[in-house]
């Protein structure tokens, strides 16, 4: 059924801490790996070296540029995927059932089998998180590596998704945010954590961790710092040597 | 919104289908014998036909039974039952007209209600996208619903209904225009509350994920409907509201003029379907800087 469960019995999710992601991709290209030689349909991609290359990725990393009132500006890498949302909008539209969401553990997933691609819940949702494969005809999406986290066949620290076992910085968490005292709940809590587009009314599970904000960029004297080993460190003669030294002091003395 | 042709076609013409026949179960015109059977014809295939071309858009159409499953919850499944009973009760019943010359109202009206039950769930489908605010407004199923019963009218040769209803369905068309113009500003989502970023400064997309185009931007990123949106708008309702009035007003009032006003009316309606659909901002677009 395709109506949605009053409540999960645990609500596994991911946390993105924006303020770590480095913009690498490396989560994108471990989660197409993964998802792509093992369940349901390859993700598929079209025209892949010719000169309109696309296909289809359940984890795509996005960039903004945040420009604050005063100071410098920041850029935030922004990975986005399947948010697994309390108050799924793309499994109520489902016609056929194919997509449900667990009630053990509160993952959204689509049943391909029962797939007709009609493509409303990808209409539903307002993260992008649905993509139709071109070449299968059904929805693909995040399964949080439902294969992964609970295979026996893998040694124990593999039990999390591709996405958070490959991220080299450390930006991406899995674990019950239903949990009070999860070590991601813990996480969302400290960091402030938010929920993407709240106004959409889909409760999201993923988390997402605003950056902190960046160091000083005018230094340590206008911010009131007084380090005793500055002065040894400061740079004595920072002049042009060489050739733009002697040109800098024969221009200076005409 | 991509504009997808099937689907295009599906909702004009069906629409149109199950206006013509409402107007045929509450037995305007009240046809028999041969001249039903030509009506009712007409009627199941533009609604046949439109229920058809729906299932072109479709990755696994040969699954499509599976859509009578979730009525529960989905709007799509049930248009699935409310289009298959309307059919089965008007069919019942425009048999009756048609073999035996005999009118049994209680499946006439049930089957009008089940026809315009069957326009109203398409609408629906659409208007429970929280995602495009354009759609998501009770002017939405006002519009499909306006456009199905007076394009129903003007099939059924029901003139001075038609005139009427017609002037009716372009004030809600112009209404729906003017309200889906201020939607997605009124609807909260920007990129600063899709990306929660807002509160540290001014935000602005700096690169896409990708360097190609994906499903995504070509579905719900469709942007060149817009700039010619009002000149299309203007041939929309001239085609879809005017010229019919001015053909079903002419003094020479004839079959000819009849038809012609049916083919400009569908002409006009497939207009502005199309820009109800290339128009439409999905708010996904906002994580691309795009609209």
């Amino acid at each position: 059924m395709t109506t949605l469960p009053q409540q999960t019995d645990r609500k596994l999710g991911l946390v993105i801490d924006l303020d770590t992601c480095v913009g690498c991709h490396a989560c994108v290209i471990s989660c197409k790996g993964w998802n792509t030689e093992n369940y349901g349909a390859p993700l598929s991609d079209q025209d892949a070296y010719g000169a309109d290359p696309s296909g289809t990725f359940l984890n795509r990393v996005h960039s903004y540029e945040v420009q604050p009132e005063a100071g410098a500006a920041q850029l935030v890498h922004f990975p986005k995927s399947c948010l697994h949302c309390d108050d799924a909008p793309c499994v109520t539209v489902c016609p056929t059932g194919a997509s449900y969401k667990r009630v053990e553990d509160g993952i959204v997933l689509v049943n391909e089998s029962d797939c007709i691609g009609c493509g409303l819940c990808a209409w539903a949702c307002p993260y992008g998180a649905r993509e139709m494969d071109q070449a299968a005809g059904v929805m693909k999406k995040c399964t949080l590596c439902v294969d992964r986290i609970y295979n026996e066949n893998l040694p124990e620290e593999d039990r999390q998704p591709a996405c958070v076992r490959t991220c080299p910085a450390g930006a991406r968490h899995f674990g019950d945010l239903g949990d009070p005292e999860s070590a991601v709940s813990q996480l969302v809590a400290e960091r402030g954590g938010v929920d993407l587009m709240p106004e959409q009314g889909t409760k999201p599970v993923n988390k997402y961790l605003p950056p902190r904000p960046r160091d000083q960029l005018q230094g340590p004297e206008d911010s009131g710092e007084i380090d005793v080993l500055a002065p040894f460190l400061a740079p004595i003669d920072s002049g042009p040597k060489g050739f733009l030294g002697w040109l800098d002091r024969t221009l200076e003395k005409l | 919104m991509h504009p997808a042709p099937s689907v295009i076609l599906f909702s004009s013409l069906s629409g149109m289908g199950f206006g013509l026949l409402a107007w045929l179960g509450i037995g305007l015109p009240a046809v028999t014998g041969w001249v039903a059977f030509v009506f009712f014809a007409l009627a199941y295939l533009l609604a046949v036909g439109g229920l058809i071309a729906s299932t072109f858009h479709l990755g696994h159409p040969e699954r499509a039974l599976k859509a009578f499953s979730q009525w529960r919850s989905s709007w799509l499944s049930r248009e699935a039952w409310a289009s298959v009973a309307a059919l089965l009760t008007m069919a019942a019943y425009g048999a009756g007209l048609v073999f035996y010359d005999t009118r049994l109202w209680p499946l006439g009206l049930l089957g009008a209600a089940l026809s315009l039950l069957t326009v109203l769930t398409t609408a629906m489908i659409y208007t429970q996208m929280k995602t495009v605010p354009r759609w998501h407004s009770v002017m939405t199923p006002l519009n499909f619903l306006s456009l199905s019963i007076a394009g129903g009218a003007l099939l059924a040769g029901q003139v001075t209904a038609a005139m009427v209803l017609l002037v009716l369905a372009g004030a809600v068309q112009i209404a729906t225009w003017w309200r889906g113009d201020r939607a997605l500003a009124a609807s909260g989502s920007d990129i600063a509350t899709a990306t929660r970023l807002g509160e540290k400064g001014s935000v602005r997309a700096f690169e896409p994920p990708h360097t190609g185009s994906n499903y995504l931007l070509r579905e719900f990123v469709y942007q060149i409907g817009r700039k010619h949106a009002l000149k299309l708008r203007v041939i929309a309702i001239t085609l879809m509201v005017l010229l019919p009035l001015l053909l079903l007003l002419s003094p020479v009032f004839h079959h000819l003029a009849a038809a012609l006003a049916v083919l400009s009316h569908a002409a006009g309606v497939l207009t502005s379907r199309w820009l109800f659909f290339a128009q439409a901002e999905h708010v996904v677009g906002i994580y691309y800087g795009k609209r």
